[in-house]
């Protein structure tokens, strides 16, 4: 057989491919099948979200960061919340506390299943994708018992939660938590032992824990690799310094670690769930200050100056006193920070918005150097990207 | 309250020692909102963040973010922010210098490898310049974008629209056309604005304060 020149060759990997999850463009320079180097092109879902924000009042602010990580839109309005409280100097009432955090391990849930099952399918199972969607779907309708909205939920604002839990929420919730991990066994059975998962997963994409640490990693990613951080524990925030919960850690740091800690993640966060219910106080879930939070509409059928409160909360805003702030909570996918820079006026100066997920995707060129191409799908999945947040 | 005030006092410590640590190089050190923020030189950051990583009272191990900040009426109208964490002392320190448009930062991908995408998106969403940066493309903005959008003397709506055209079966790009003119409220309330005034003209205010508008 005639020798033959083999050289390499670049490799445009979407960005329209189911295995993309969303919008990502991969350019990969193969050595035949072996990915020699990865280049992730972003921002085809850039929507300028940090120069809208300038242009908006604090409160018009908040619907942005639902559509950033749309899997998990609480989360990404807690941190924001706290930022601006922060701030503004004010401490959120118990209620509050209790019931932001109950809805952020919803967040929780709803994004790992996401993530667990969409990964599970570009590695060759589809099952656990059909019955974890029936699971986010029920989360989902908690999502819209207390906000009305099932996605885009503006819940979570600066002095508290827009409105109190229905009637009956606590008890559907709790019995979610009942039923739920029935299904999270099925779903470990399908693919803890399974053998196809296994192969693709184990060994693949592994990362040391100086690795994790150097390259800004934060969340699932960063404790998968043996690195107990969890923001929850070492900088708690509203009420998690009152509910106990263990951190789960993966020993291995390659993509069924990965799988591993967020399954346990998620039994960790019923626990959550559990207790913000059983402890959840009573009283308000905002602050009593009519400059920050608009006044009941049952007031504002008799009280002249709820009305002006309200007229002037939803056109000018309030004015957040100058300063500038860096904070940060534990979204699902990591550390999720925003950095506010406030001028003391009714906008914020400059807000910027640290998205896990941003430096988990630029890991994504040493975890798939020598992998074979079918291999960065599963590391891909492993990442638990979504280009909402990574974009902005 | 009391775990509190320990951890400012902590952060408070450990300002007076970056000082100590790097006194050539540092300009100022801020405690704010419970928040340590330190100012450097520029030409020093690779340095001050090399000694904030490797010192053993810091052990700033990780770098959460850097962003810039565009402040037009300043000389140098750029502020780059690095965020760090030290997840074994369990600190936050915000690391700040300041640019132009012409002078580079020295670029931080050699102490911190999570650096890279960073710096390319605070060069592509303000045009801050990084020296010795191994890949300085845009990273967040479109193939062939003109322009650094989140500075203060960019429009909100951009230069340029794109459209698919039916006849060239291309997308193209044309010249931003509104069907209405942008419409950027000036909400600061007048009845603040008649406070200042009351301030400016002193005699003149306590009678009837509510009463305009």
């Amino acid at each position: 057989m005639a020798e033959s020149q083999i050289q390499n060759f670049a490799l445009n990997f979407g960005p329209q491919h189911p295995a993309a999850h969303g919008v990502l463009r991969l350019v990969l320079e193969m050595d035949g099948e072996i990915v020699e180097r990865a280049d992730p092109h972003i921002g085809l879902l850039h929507r300028g979200t940090e120069k809208l924000i300038e242009y908006k009042t604090y409160l018009q602010a908040v619907p942005y960061f639902d559509r950033l990580d749309y899997v998990a839109p609480m989360s990404q309005e807690h941190a924001f919340a706290l930022a601006i409280e922060k701030l503004l100097g004010i401490v959120v009432p118990p209620r509050a506390q209790y019931i932001r955090v109950l809805f952020a391990e919803i967040s929780r849930i709803l994004s790992h299943i996401l993530n667990i099952t969409t990964m599970a399918l570009d590695v060759g199972a589809m099952t656990p994708l059909l019955w974890g969607f029936e699971e986010r779907e029920k989360l989902m309708e908690f999502y819209e018992r207390a906000s009305g909205a099932r996605l885009h939920a503006a819940y979570f604002r600066p002095g508290g939660v827009h409105m109190d839990l229905p009637d009956g929420l606590t008890d559907d919730i709790l019995a979610f938590c009942d039923s739920f991990p029935a299904h999270l066994d099925d779903v470990e059975t399908l693919l803890s032992d399974n053998r196809i998962f296994r192969q693709r997963t184990v060994d693949i994409g592994v990362c040391s824990a100086s690795d994790a640490i150097d390259w800004g990693f934060t969340g699932p990613m960063l404790r998968a690799s043996d690195v107990a951080w969890d923001l929850r524990k070492a900088q708690p925030y509203d009420a998690y310094d009152r509910v106990d919960f263990d951190v789960p850690v993966g020993k291995t740091g390659d993509c069924y670690a990965r799988y591993l800690v967020r399954m346990e993640e998620m039994r960790q966060s019923l626990r959550i769930m559990r207790q913000s219910i059983d402890e959840l106080p009573g009283g308000p879930v905002t602050v009593d200050d009519h400059k920050i939070v608009p006044p009941r509409r049952a007031e504002m059928k008799h009280s002249m100056e709820a009305l002006i409160h309200h007229f002037k909360l939803y056109t000018e805003g309030y004015h957040v006193p100058a300063g500038e702030t860096y904070t940060a909570v534990e979204a699902p996918k990591g550390e999720f920070g925003v950095y506010v820079v406030s001028d003391g006026t009714n906008r914020p100066y400059r807000c910027k918005i640290r998205a896990p997920a941003f430096a988990h995707l630029q890991g994504l060129d040493f975890l798939a150097k020598g992998h074979m191409l079918a291999d960065v799908v599963a590391i891909i999945g492993s990442l638990d990207i979504v280009f909402g947040e990574i974009d902005r | 309250m009391d775990e509190r005030s320990e951890r400012l006092e902590a952060l408070n410590e450990l300002g007076s020692y970056i000082r100590v640590l790097l006194p050539d190089d540092v300009l100022g050190v801020v405690l704010a909102n419970g928040e340590l923020t330190v100012s450097v030189r520029r030409q020093a950051i690779v340095q001050v963040l090399t000694a904030l990583r490797d010192d053993t009272n810091c052990r700033m191990h990780q770098l959460i973010d850097i962003c810039g900040v565009d402040y037009p009426e300043r000389a140098e109208r750029f502020e780059v922010v690095y965020q760090l964490l030290s997840m074994r002392q369990n600190h936050r320190v915000r690391v700040k210098l300041s640019t132009d448009a012409e002078t580079p930062v020295p670029s931080v991908t050699s102490v911190y490898s999570a650096a890279g995408w960073w710096e390319r998106e605070t060069w592509d969403l303000y045009g801050v310049l990084f020296s010795g940066h191994p890949d300085l493309r845009r990273i967040l903005t479109d193939y062939g974008f003109e322009g650094h959008p989140l500075r203060k003397d960019f429009p909100l709506t951009g230069y340029v629209e794109v459209r698919y055209d039916d006849e060239q079966k291309r997308v193209v790009y044309e010249p931003v056309k509104l069907d209405q003119e942008f419409r950027n409220f000036d909400f600061l309330s007048p009845w603040e604005g008649a406070e200042a005034m009351r301030q400016a003209m002193p005699g003149s205010g306590d009678g009837d304060g509510e009463g305009d508008g």
